[in-house]
């Protein structure tokens, strides 16, 4: 009779949980008990997928550290939604300081916790794009260098949401924002600009960088919860669709996440102390159109004139591919 | 302990008798060296169970405290100038959290043009950020309120500037009495926050507080400075009971009982205004003077009691309110309101130019003569301003200001065409 | 901690917020009608019973079977399956293996001995149920346990009609036959063998019947006019394959040729093979495209050596066994029609396998029937024109399957139920159907489905042994789990997970989960994101 490898998960292996997966094979989202460290009543979007990889990094950093988390906040989305006076929907001890500086005052609070003798209580500072790609840039490369102990974690939806989507370091080539906008002769942001903070941090050989994205959860939890067993400046870099900012459907934010991962733009990887040392592979790879098209900040490409920059992205997307070969078997424990 | 060691060390020493627990540093003239000191302290064990880190910017150096503070640790570090400058959001956001960190400011001119001496302008682009400002008029009390700084700071949530003149008092070697140990121990409590970060009991700090309750929350802020002017005159007293001496308090009269010209000044050149003071006594001039030590609360009610008596009033200012005239002054004035005198603002001193007694003396003589405008500049030199300013005038790119300055007053540097 | 004025904010006040009044639209929690239940002829709540056997809670799975369909055994080995066509996973990769798994619960009963639970109380009615196939033995099954009073009559000498006198053992093992009409008869069903009910209503007048289920089946082999001699070897299939469940097997001789292109043809055909014909030939008038046997029969038929000669007709057979036989070709309508030419094609007996009618005997005098194309015409509620009788199976218009029959017993004696309470049967509405649109395959993870093991071709030429054997239980475990469980929640949390407002309650193992509408947003994620499709998003009321 022929063999089959039975998998006794066949869902487990994507969803959430499942229920005939034991307790320790299921994801922390799937347990009753989790944190909810962003917990309900927060202002975000309908569909925010900030607030839910907010959500899924805290719960997987408390998990991991027994609940002795400290959380610092750059302002942003994140920060004004969740702490709007007389409300807060933090249930962790939670500070915001201001734009740029994130890293610095969790590098401050690490100390204060190594000076008082309270090591086990680790740092988590976390940021949009804006305030970690861009003014919260020095900062963050001062944490890295210094290798202070503290995990950033960067929720990366490509532009200044908060202040109205305007362009950041991080937002892609061709997107329109409002200070990009699609008119012109290159309507919307121009090709060849743009950092891979993710790889910068890589440059600066600190212990574990990684990427990681809302629509798999599994993958986030494992590397937030690797970050939290080193000691030293770890950087975790989430992709987190906005609706409003994106032009997608609320409902859409999972969906969009994953063709961003599964088109090769958005490629997941890991790197230690410079190198780098895993990537999960691409499942269903699909052309960068589906995920472009669920996006009315791509739709200027899809006129007469857009053709060839379709083009251009997919050579992007083809780039990453090849160099992390996402195409390839899982080099990593999965 | 008598010591006879740098200004800039005597700080380091009197810091670190106060058990900090973490220390950001970051370089920048002339308040480098306290850094120094309290890093080579760190790095041999002498001063133990402190964190001291060599962060990236002044922005870094004051979030990195920031962080500290609100996790519960005593935190300090030191800047001056464009330092203060480019941690301005920090300051702002210290204040507004409520974090007793403590900072020596190393008082220094701000540019453009860059300038590394001393003058007030910097500390004072910083007086309405909701920190207690003092100025220290000499080594021994500038290493004397940093004790005092700690616990101001922590008793009332604010965070506390300690201001030193750069170069005058930093880099000057005086003979000072460093406290013991013990003594500071006694002074000083362990440091119990008023609200901390802490994962057995969660708060959320730095809420976003919109129009509803924003002006509450900066009532009280004012409100908490006005119980400094309390506070302080308090600690003092505390100070010289266990120390021996009086350091800080709000404001120091001197020889102002009867005097009909009463000099006000920050900082050092207090010092050499006393002996200008002294000297015209002798001579029979009734004049006095009055150090102003906390700047921030502005100590109204003090500075309208000593002064309310005397026929004029010369405010000697450091810095300079570009447009309007002086800063320190426009306190003095809402100190005496109701009280009609004659009120004289002298700006002298900027960017480290000396202050001298023969100038002092001449412009005392000036004021006791009722020959001194309302504001005047000490030692401008008119003929350069006479020929700067035609020479702007001939044509319309004129070139920078500063280099055609030196040119014409001659600097070696400026002759190598 | 004496927290400063607005700045610092206490942990859980952002409750106070109830978010949910954003909303435009709602999720709910829906239950949707899986297609393979749909298309299930017994109505198998094949879904469930799968949620059940995927955790190994097998017999749970198997009492939720037989809650519809006494006999899963027999089931796993003989229907055809047309829940599997209509899976959803056949869109994905390849469609749940839903008969191995109904066949290893079914042995997995048998082999613990798992009973049915016999009938809370007696009603005190009486129903006979005429026909011991498979229709009759499910309508009986369901009527014991409403609590009547349940006797059958059958013509022949065991229980089973087509199940046993129709598919050969080398499909279903005798012994599992037996075992599963056991089983039901256990339940204090009376069985009269070898009894021909000659007038129905007699019948029921006698015993004092207070209703019938007649199912009879069709028994009686069709015939083509094919001139033979007098001695020619020329027989039905009917009486072939019921002579195989006697103690004399019918000698069909070295070769045979069977008549006709159904599965019953084809098990002709193999069965000759087995008795150690060395020629077997199926004599079909189109193409294999046509040929309504199903096509895995042709498939196993040609290994094992059955020669099919498509397009061709018999024209007459000889004394001496030999055949002619008249090609044909098919018309641009797709009928046959004669080329003119001929073969010949020596045999030792011809069995003719062109179709089965009923026997309606039984039925002479009764009023108000309507009898059409030699089957009895019935209601909706299963019921003949005469009230009382009611029939299924073969004899009523019907696809002719062993899983259609079971599907009519249960429909009757519902109906049968009710009208002897003097009431009707109606079904509740059923949910809306769960097509493959609904669902998330992205969550199902590569699973290709399991093989059943095949007896090799050389045991498979010359025993009866059965052909395909069952899974064993790690390999029906998988198999159950790559049910996409469609329209029902099977508890994956992923809405739990996915809600970014924390707006979804998980209730617990068992109880599924509720949404907080207090926080809803209505942002619909959970739909999207739901791998089965059982949450759909309403408008909001204002």
């Amino acid at each position: 009779m022929e063999l089959q490898t039975v998998k006794f998960y066949q869902t487990g292996t994507f969803t959430v949980g499942n229920r005939l997966l034991a307790e320790d094979e299921r994801s922390v989202q799937a347990n009753m008990d989790r944190t909810n460290s962003l917990n309900s009543g927060h202002r975000a979007c309908q569909g925010c997928g900030e607030a839910l990889g907010a959500r899924y990094a805290i719960d997987a950093a408390m998990r991991a550290t027994n609940g002795e988390l400290i959380a610092v906040n750059a302002t942003g989305c994140l920060e004004v939604f969740s702490t709007p006076y007389p409300e807060t929907s933090w249930k962790i001890p939670w500070i915001h300081s201001l734009f740029g500086n994130a890293a610095a005052v969790a590098s401050g609070v690490a100390a204060a916790m190594r000076v008082k003798g309270t090591p086990g209580v680790r740092v988590v500072a976390q940021g949009g794009d804006g305030g970690t790609t861009d003014i919260g840039f020095g900062c963050l490369s001062g944490m890295f260098e210094r290798n202070d102990d503290v995990l950033y974690i960067c929720y990366d939806n490509e532009a200044y949401m908060n202040t109205g989507v305007q362009r950041s370091s991080a937002t892609p080539p061709a997107a329109r924002t409002a200070t990009t906008p699609a008119v012109g002769r290159e309507p919307g942001n121009v090709f060849g600009t743009g950092k891979n903070v993710p790889l910068i941090a890589m440059a600066h050989s600190i212990p574990y960088v990684a990427t990681a994205s809302v629509a798999n959860l599994r993958d986030l939890e494992r590397k937030v919860a690797k970050a939290m067993e080193i000691a030293g400046a770890r950087y975790v870099h989430i992709h987190v669709p906005c609706p409003l900012g994106w032009g997608s459907l609320p409902a859409d934010t999972i969906k969009v996440a994953r063709l961003a991962v599964e088109s090769g733009l958005f490629p997941l990887f890991e790197v230690e102390y410079g190198e780098i040392t895993g990537r999960t592979p691409i499942r269903r790879k699909v052309p960068v159109t589906d995920y472009l098209r669920l996006q009315k900040r791509f739709a200027h490409l899809f006129n007469v004139a857009g053709e060839g920059r379709v083009a251009q992205i997919q050579a992007i997307a083809d780039r990453n591919i090849a160099k992390f070969g996402l195409l390839e078997e899982a080099r990593t424990h999965g | 302990m008598l010591k006879q060691i740098e200004g800039s060390r005597a700080v380091a020493e009197a810091v670190a008798r106060c058990r900090p627990e973490v220390i950001c540093a970051y370089p920048i003239t002339p308040q480098t060296h306290i850094v120094e000191g309290l890093g080579e302290m760190v790095k041999s064990g002498e001063l133990a169970n402190c964190e001291f880190i060599n962060v990236e910017s002044e922005f870094a150096a004051l979030s990195v405290a920031i962080g500290a503070s609100a996790a519960g640790a005593r935190a300090y570090t030191a800047t001056a100038s464009q330092g203060l400058l480019f941690m301005a959001e920090a300051v702002y956001n210290a204040a507004g959290l409520g974090l007793p960190i403590v900072m020596t400011i190393g008082n220094r001119a701000i540019g453009a043009p860059i300038n590394i001496w001393n003058d007030h302008s910097d500390s004072m682009s910083m007086r309405d950020a909701g920190w207690i400002q003092l100025y220290a008029e000499t080594n021994q009390e500038a290493l004397d309120l940093h004790i005092q700084a700690f616990r101001l700071a922590e008793e009332l949530s604010c965070p506390v500037m300690v201001c030193m003149d750069g170069f005058i008092l930093t880099h000057a070697y005086d003979r000072v009495d460093v406290p013991t140990q013990e003594d500071v121990d006694a002074f000083l409590p362990p440091f119990e926050p008023r609200q901390v970060l802490d994962v057995a009991d969660p708060v959320s700090m730095g809420a976003m507080v919109g129009p509803e309750a924003f002006t509450e929350v900066r009532y009280l802020a004012h409100h908490k400075q006005l119980r400094a002017l309390k506070l302080i005159p308090q600690l003092s007293a505390a100070f010289q009971a266990r120390f021996g001496r009086f350091s800080g308090g709000l404001v120091k009269p001197y020889r102002t009982d009867d005097a009909e010209t009463i000099i006000v000044a920050l900082g050092s050149v207090n010092g050499t205004i006393q002996e200008v003071v002294d000297e015209m006594r002798d001579a029979g001039t009734k004049i006095g003077s009055l150090g102003i030590c906390s700047f921030r609360p502005f100590p109204l009610a003090q500075v309208r009691e000593v002064l309310q008596h005397a026929k004029r009033v010369v405010v000697i200012e450091k810095c300079l309110a570009v447009g309007l005239g002086g800063i320190v002054s426009d306190g003095v004035r809402n100190a005496l309101s109701g009280i009609v005198l004659k009120g004289h603002t002298v700006i002298a001193g900027l960017g480290g130019r000396a202050i001298t007694r023969a100038a002092l003396r001449q412009l005392f003589q000036d004021a006791g003569n009722d020959e001194l405008e309302q504001l005047t500049f000490l030692d401008l030199d008119a003929d350069l301003i006479q020929f700067e300013l035609e020479r702007e005038a001939r044509a319309r790119r004129s070139g920078p200001t500063a280099e055609a300055i030196l040119r014409r007053v001659g600097t070696v540097a400026s002759q190598v065409a | 901690m004496d927290k400063p004025f607005a700045i610092t904010l206490d942990v859980g006040s952002s409750l106070a917020n109830k978010t949910g009044s954003w909303r435009t639209s709602r999720p709910v929690y829906v239950d949707r009608l899986p297609p393979c239940n749909h298309a299930c002829p017994a109505g198998e709540n094949i879904q469930s019973w799968l949620y059940h056997a995927e955790a190994g809670d097998y017999e749970a799975a198997w009492r939720v079977l037989t809650r519809d369909n006494p006999l899963p055994a027999i089931m796993g080995r003989v229907c055809y399956h047309p829940c599997e066509t209509a899976c959803n996973r056949g869109q994905l990769d390849e469609s749940v293996g839903i008969n191995s798994v109904e066949r290893f619960l079914g042995d997995e009963a048998l082999k613990r001995g798992w009973r049915f639970e016999p009938p809370a109380r007696e009603s005190g009615k009486r129903v006979l149920v005429v026909g011991a196939g498979p229709s009759g033995l499910a309508a009986a099954y369901h009527l014991r346990l409403f609590g009547h009073a349940v006797t059958i009559i059958e013509a022949g000498p065991l229980a089973g009609g087509m199940m046993r006198f129709g598919i050969p053992k080398y499909r279903l093992p005798r012994d599992v036959l037996d075992a599963e009409v056991q089983r039901i008869l256990d339940l204090g069903i009376e069985l009269r063998l070898n009894r021909k009910v000659s007038n129905i209503l007699e019948t029921m007048e006698q015993d004092r019947f207070d209703a019938a289920f007649l199912a009879v089946g069709a028994h009686i082999a069709k015939r083509a006019f094919i001139p033979a001699g007098s001695a020619a070897h020329m027989l039905d299939a009917i009486a072939v394959l019921r002579g195989m469940e006697g103690e004399d097997k019918p000698l069909l001789g070295r070769r045979v040729v069977v008549y006709g292109g159904g599965n019953t043809a084809l098990d002709v055909a193999r069965t000759a093979k087995r008795l150690g014909a060395s020629d077997a030939i199926v004599v079909y008038r189109r193409t294999r495209e046509k040929m309504p046997a199903h096509d895995f029969e042709v498939e196993e038929a040609l290994q094992e050596g059955v020669l099919i000669k498509w397009l061709s007709t018999i024209r007459n057979m000889a004394d001496a066994g030999t055949l002619t036989v008249e090609k044909m070709r098919l018309d641009d309508k797709g009928f046959p029609q004669p080329t003119g030419e001929f073969e010949t094609l020596e045999t030792d007996s011809l069995v003719l396998a062109l179709g089965q009618d009923v026997d309606l005997s039984l039925l002479y005098g009764v009023a108000d029937l309507v009898i059409e194309h030699g089957v009895v015409q019935v209601g909706a509620n299963m019921m003949t024109g005469h009230p009382g009788i009611f029939a299924g199976g073969d004899m009523v218009p019907s696809e002719r399957t062993v899983t259609v029959a079971v599907g009519h017993g249960k429909k009757a004696a519902r109906h049968i139920d009710a009208w002897l309470r003097g009431g009707s049967y109606a079904p509740l509405p059923a949910h809306k159907l769960a097509p493959f649109e609904s669902l998330n395959p992205w969550y199902y993870a590569d699973a290709p489905k399991t093989a059943r093991p095949m007896l090799d071709l050389a045991r498979r030429a010359s025993t009866f042994d059965e052909i395909v054997a069952g899974l064993d239980e790690s390999t029906a475990l998988f198999e159950a789990r790559r049910c996409l469980s469609c329209g029902n929640c099977f508890e994956c949390d992923n809405c739990y997970g996915v809600c970014p407002d924390n707006a979804v309650i998980k209730l617990g193992p068992g109880k599924r989960f509720e949404f907080n509408y207090d926080y809803c947003k209505g942002c619909g994620i959970c739909v999207a994101e739901c791998p089965c499709g059982a949450i759909e998003m309403i408008p909001e009321t204002i």
